[in-house]
């Protein structure tokens, strides 16, 4: 079996975004009429400009197909920023090392209260951030942050710098569910340019982080691209194309999308693609009917008025109340550290909860418990 | 006139419908329409619930003196894992019931063979009443009841599918073989498909997302309440064999006069 590397060699870039762009109606057509097993021909028509005008359609399918496989419900996660140290370049990141902000990484007692702040708001499920610097903030860093964690939570995952198999295993041991690595782009020129300096520019170490993390035998693996860096339905071809091959190698994990779209944030580039709202609820509805079990993720950097609507079309999980600067709910609340970006959806967990609720939803905190993990 | 009752390990049920407690829009409808089904046996997956908080929101809306908790391992990739979670839920929630389900799958959450096998074997020295989730393999429902599992729980089809009996034909030789009842757990998507299991001998039913995704869970509960006694009186009264070509003019035995 080919690595993922060589597999994206051999479907240059130009090739794919022109295969995606000449799709017809007819093709969608076809895509649309099977009820199931759809393979990534279809999904290329279902994210191509001809698709536009079968939105409706695809939304009602992939409403359908998300409330029979995962039913009334939306998991509930909270991001846990513990630091925003970074030996990294990315011109789209309020981390980015130029960046002249104020550096934070918690210490034992203040991650202990944000853990403390954080379960009070409701959460169980959370997801432990950090920049990539290595010598303050490394394996043994996040080992100590996920024992202490620990005690206040069902599911803990982990959205840091890309580390070794065998690094992977150490955490897994503590307790470590999910790891969430974004590729960012597909596209290895233009990711280049984004990532000029640090350990993150090495792009082919990078694509083959979920490699590793099969190896190591974690429970769930997050993908996605950043949106907005390049074009966004070639990106999300590639992105489903590394979905279904991890899918194939590594039976026992599972795996969930998501669909960051550039926000604005201190020192930031002007997206080079724009999605608009529209071919947003495009992808989310292409992903499903392309892949019925794939878990999908929306964050509060989208909209209050646009996360009402998407739980509904094929969003599996939220964030909700969210802070992005370490410290945030509890230590630093008054943004002493600079957060990563802008979040748009600033209600509160529970605000969301009366939201999903009134609409028929449950919102599902607990759906994991450490004792499943010997 | 009504049906008779099922008998696992020591109780007796009067409903042969078992139901789960997952994809509810809420757990007050979950438990509202449970309630509407009659259903005396509900699996609930320990990883959502709090299993040492008493006031945990699930198992409250679970506390009806017909309600037999059946707790399930969903979630474990192994038999080790399915064994030290099982004892954990058994110290917690008082109950040595357990659905095994040990699907390292989790697209389609099939069942695991072997690790089933092998922890229904220990789960069952440990004097669980296993009730283990498996794909509809005769033989390997023939050596779960060896090893002592109270019941077998075949699939009709992928979990959450809705697709009905699509492994009718192993179901059947499962249903003929088996020593312990058989629970059709699954894929079960209307209250026919519930129906058909029971006709063919199934001895209970297991639905979740056919009740919980439903537009009104209460009153598809009691569909399903109302299907599975059908299917089951049918059995029990000698459903006629259904003749599906039409019978030769003339007798090819007129002959022997």
């Amino acid at each position: 079996m080919l690595d993922f590397y060589t597999l994206i060699k051999n479907n240059p870039w130009d090739e794919i975004k022109s295969s995606i762009y000449n799709k017809t109606k007819e093709d969608v057509e076809v895509a649309l009429s099977k009820g199931e097993f759809r393979d990534i021909e279809d999904f290329k028509a279902l994210i191509s400009p001809a698709a536009e005008g079968f939105l409706e359609r695809m939304a009602a399918e992939s409403r359908n197909i998300t409330l029979r496989r995962f039913g009334k419900v939306v998991q509930m996660y909270a991001p846990f920023y513990l630091s925003n140290e970074c030996q990294n370049i990315c011109t789209y990141c309020g981390f980015s090392l130029h960046n002249k902000i104020k550096r934070t990484t918690l210490t034992d007692a203040q991650i202990i209260r944000e853990a403390e702040a954080i379960k009070a708001l409701g959460y169980d499920h959370i997801l432990l951030v950090t920049g990539e610097a290595n010598k303050t903030v490394g394996v043994e860093y996040l080992q100590n942050a996920i024992r202490l964690v620990k005690p206040f939570f069902a599911n803990i995952s982990i959205e840091v710098q890309p580390l070794e198999q065998n690094e992977y295993e150490v955490l897994i041991e503590e307790g470590l569910y999910a790891v969430l690595v974004y590729q960012e782009t597909y596209h290895e020129e233009e990711y280049k340019t984004h990532h000029t300096k640090g350990k993150k520019s090495n792009f082919e170490y990078r694509i083959d982080t979920p490699e590793r993390l099969g190896k190591a035998g974690i429970h769930k693996i997050g993908l996605g691209c950043l949106i907005g860096l390049e074009d966004w339905r070639t990106d999300s071809f590639f992105t489903a194309m590394h979905l279904q091959y991890l899918e194939k190698k590594y039976w026992q994990t599972k795996f969930s999308v998501s669909f960051p779209r550039l926000r604005p944030a201190q020192g930031l580039l002007e997206p080079k693609s724009v999605m608009t709202d529209k071919q947003l609820v495009q992808l989310i509805c292409a992903y499903r009917l392309f892949n019925e079990n794939v878990e999908l993720s929306i964050s509060t950097r989208e909209s209050a008025s646009f996360r009402d609507h998407v739980y509904k079309l094929g969003i599996t999980s939220m964030s909700a109340g969210s802070k992005t600067n370490p410290g945030g709910y509890a230590v630093f609340p008054e943004k002493e550290s600079l957060e990563q970006f802008e979040i748009d959806d600033s209600r509160s967990p529970r605000e969301m909860e009366k939201m999903l609720h009134e609409n028929g939803y449950e919102a599902v905190w607990k759906d994991w418990d450490q004792m499943l993990m010997v | 006139m009504k049906a008779s009752n099922l008998k696992i390990a020591d109780k007796i049920f009067q409903s042969r419908l078992f139901t789960g407690t997952g994809k509810f829009s809420s757990n007050e409808v979950m438990e509202s329409a449970i309630e509407a089904s009659a259903s005396e046996l509900v699996t609930v997956a320990l990883k959502r619930v709090n299993i040492n908080d008493k006031e945990d929101d699930i198992i409250k809306h679970l506390n009806h003196p017909r309600i037999n908790l059946l707790p399930n391992t969903s979630g474990v990739r192994s038999a080790k894992e399915a064994v030290f979670a099982a004892q954990l839920a058994r110290e917690a929630l008082q109950t040595n019931w357990l659905k095994l389900e040990i699907h390292p799958d989790p697209r389609y959450l099939l069942p695991d063979p072997i690790e089933t096998l092998k922890a229904a074997e220990e789960l069952v020295k440990l004097g669980f009443i296993v009730l283990p989730y498996v794909n509809a393999d005769p033989v390997l429902c023939k050596r779960l009841e060896e090893v002592g599992t109270a019941a077998v729980m075949p699939l009709g089809a992928p979990i959450g599918s809705n697709k009905g009996l699509k492994t009718i034909d192993m179901l059947q030789i499962i249903i003929e073989e088996s020593n312990v009842p058989v629970i059709i757990d699954a894929g079960i998507g209307a209250p026919s498909h519930a129906a058909l299991a029971m006709e063919l001998g199934a001895d209970a039913v297991l639905v979740n997302t056919a009740i919980a995704v439903a537009k009104d869970p209460v009153a598809m509960g009691i569909a399903f309440k109302m299907a599975v006694e059908a299917g089951r009186l049918a059995y029990e009264s000698r459903l006629g064999k259904q003749i599906d070509h039409a019978e030769a003019s003339s007798p090819l035995t007129a002959f022997l006069g």
